[in-house]
């Protein structure tokens, strides 16, 4: 007890101090329920440890803000709702092009439109993956604690940072404004990985998009690279080309780097998989219910596994798949009419039923109604 | 021609040139405009960086050899916000079209000028969205003509210095393609502010305004420039009746007010200095 760090906090919180640990120097955003407290935290703490809070004048302006943060070199992060994550999608799509690492944290509530501001939800997921337009990779986190919270806003760093692009931390409003006792880990037990930069041999003929580099180093603005940026299709220096071989070299890396990279990104934890007639699938704030039912299901002889996906996008597809054929049932609970769940069921359609337990009325699922899905199905 | 050489060699790539813009286009005055009040100023060309947003106009920092940032329309400022205040060494510069800078980046020129930013905004005025093929924007004249506008303008035009004086500026500025010397000392002038600047280029568009609305050529569409514009400091002790319809053009706000990315350091150094 002595030596450990324990706090109390709420994921919120918990998410701006991971921030701060992975090196978070820069934050720009625009108030929104119920995100507001990251932002509020980090007004507070940033210029204590020499870093920067804007508040700018819209959503729009919040994701643009963060991104000239991250190309004049400080590490990025914005915080938003439902209705601010569509406000923000075009400048999303804009960093995932242009290849700039940033943070952008969706806590989410529910919709669509204004909705419910203070009622949990999970009904992002699919905005996440498809919610600025044209092809693109996505990297979306999702934590179901407060500890957890702490620990994937630094993962969503390192790999905003390893792969150059935007990661998302997709929070619901259960772990945003819940409070949990938790160990504060030692900076020196914290991984942190920061961009690949070019050296000083590299400033006359630097590719800012170097082809030959799966991740291309990244050089900030005033360090005298003199590069150039567009939301343009671009060749190896930044320039517009809208010759098709160029776009389709371009538009391979950026999928490439995420698509051969599974293994270092995808994160899930299981939970009696090895022996179940059933396997229950969810992800957040949902998990705690799930976990809460399957135990006491558990009890009573029933044979349930769980699979609590941490990494949302890109979909854990051969390990869902890998699990499917061992059951003749999967449930997916999410707090949505079905979003996962229309991915869990491409995945798994052939091997076994797949059924949604899901809701969209500003309540979170309880063990209760997770319990009495599993009576119907087992 | 030497001095036109090296002022090119300096700041421009040149194998990016030549540039997109039409023949007769005022746009390349305001550009070199901007390139000569860099050279003049002497600034350290790795620490100047140029962003745009989408248009004409917002294909300049492409053509300039400094960093340069290419953004979605309407959202320079946001992101010029970020930069400068991410990294204040940084001179930053701001190159905006009408339509990019007052209608769908309206917003963030106000907020901009309301924080006192060190950012120079240059607006590319043409009075007409350009690059998507001549449709009416906030400067467009009441009556003229655009595609979206094919009965006359319905709207009222927005005067940009009056918009930035009025949301905090701390140099406003306004000079034409065709006041060129002029033009470039007032860019110059915006460059040395220590705060949110401002300076409207008057250019010309022959493509779309011009032709749509019978105001002839580009040489013409010069000379109306000089015919219809009157310096401030002359404007000042002629009648109400000879000003009429008339532009004025030169400095209207030159003051020196607390910036924002100074004040917040202040904050910064309260907690990371001296203990």
């Amino acid at each position: 007890m002595v030596n450990k760090n324990l706090k109390l906090m709420q994921g919120n919180e918990a998410c701006v101090e991971g921030a701060l640990a992975a090196g978070m120097k820069f934050f720009a955003g625009y108030p929104i329920t119920p995100s507001t407290e990251i932002a509020e935290i980090s007004a507070q703490r940033l210029p204590r440890v020499g870093g920067k809070f804007i508040q700018m004048e819209d959503e729009i302006a919040g994701m643009a803000a963060t991104i000239g943060g991250s190309l004049a070199g400080l590490k990025s992060m914005t915080a938003t709702s439902g209705p601010g994550f569509s406000l923000k999608q075009e400048n999303i799509g804009y960093a995932m092009l242009t290849e700039i690492p940033c943070v952008v944290v969706d806590v989410q509530r529910g919709g669509p439109s204004t909705g419910l501001p203070t009622a949990p939800s999970q009904s992002d997921v699919m905005q996440a993956k498809w919610g600025t337009h044209g092809d693109h990779p996505v990297i979306a986190l999702s934590p179901s604690s407060i500890r957890e919270t702490y620990d994937l806003t630094i993962q969503a760093f390192n790999l905003a940072e390893k792969y150059r692009t935007p990661v998302f931390l997709m929070l619901d409003e259960v772990i945003g404004h819940m409070r949990e006792k938790i160990e504060i880990p030692d900076p020196s037990d914290i991984e942190i990985f920061n961009r690949i930069t070019p050296d000083e041999s590299e400033k006359s003929d630097y590719k800012a998009y170097d082809n030959s580099l799966e991740v291309p180093k990244m050089a900030a603005f005033g360090e005298g690279f003199k590069f150039h940026v567009t939301g343009l299709m671009h060749d190896e220096f930044g320039f517009p080309k809208n010759d098709p071989t160029v776009t389709e070299i371009l538009m391979s890396r950026i999928m490439g780097k995420i698509e051969n990279n599974l293994e270092d990104i995808l994160l899930y934890d299981e939970y009696y998989t090895e022996d179940m007639d059933l396997l229950i699938l969810s992800y957040g704030g949902t998990f705690r219910s799930v976990m809460s039912a399957v135990r006491e299901a558990q009890r009573s002889g029933k044979k349930v596994g769980v699979f609590k996906a941490k990494t949302l996008w890109p979909f854990p597809e051969k390990r869902v798949k890998e699990l499917s054929k061992k059951v003749d049932n999967i449930i997916v609970a999410e707090m949505n009419l079905g979003q996962y769940y229309y991915e869990v069921d491409r995945i798994a359609r052939n091997n076994c039923e797949v059924s949604l337990l899901g809701k969209a009325n500003g309540e979170p699922i309880t063990p209760t109604e997770v319990l009495k899905k599993i009576k119907e199905v087992l | 021609m030497a001095v036109a050489s090296k002022l090119l060699e300096n700041n421009f790539r040149m194998n990016r040139l030549p540039h997109i813009w039409c023949p007769g286009c005022g746009h390349g005055i305001i550009m070199r405009g901007i390139a000569e009040a860099i050279e003049n100023l002497g600034y350290d060309k790795q620490k100047v960086c140029i962003i745009s947003g989408i248009g004409c106009s917002s294909r300049a920092p492409g053509y300039m050899d400094f960093n340069t940032l290419h953004t979605t329309h309407g959202r320079a400022l946001a992101f010029a916000t970020g930069v400068k205040l991410a990294n204040p060494d940084l001179k930053v510069i701001v190159v905006s079209g009408d339509g990019d800078a007052t209608a769908i980046g309206g917003n963030h020129l106000i907020h901009a000028a309301r924080r006192n930013i060190d950012i120079t905004t240059i607006v590319f005025n043409n009075n007409i969205y350009g690059m998507t093929g001549g449709q009416y924007s906030p400067t467009t004249p009441h009556n003229d003509l655009g595609t979206t506008a094919p009965y006359g303008n319905v709207d009222n035009v927005f005067d940009i210095c009056r918009l930035a004086e009025g949301a905090g500026a701390t140099y406003v500025a306004r000079g034409t393609v065709y006041h060129a010397k002029q033009l470039e000392k007032n860019i110059e002038s915006a460059l040395e502010n220590k705060g949110f600047s401002l300076v409207e280029g008057v250019s010309i568009c022959p493509t779309y305004y011009g032709r749509k609305n019978r105001k002839g050529d580009a040489a013409e569409m010069m000379i109306n420039l000089k015919e219809t514009t009157l310096d401030k400091k002359v404007a000042a002790k002629l009648p109400a009746e000879k000003k009429e319809g008339k532009l004025i053009i030169g400095e209207f706000v030159n003051k020196a007010q607390p910036e924002f990315c100074e004040e917040y350091h202040k904050i910064v150094d309260k907690f990371t200095k001296g203990d």
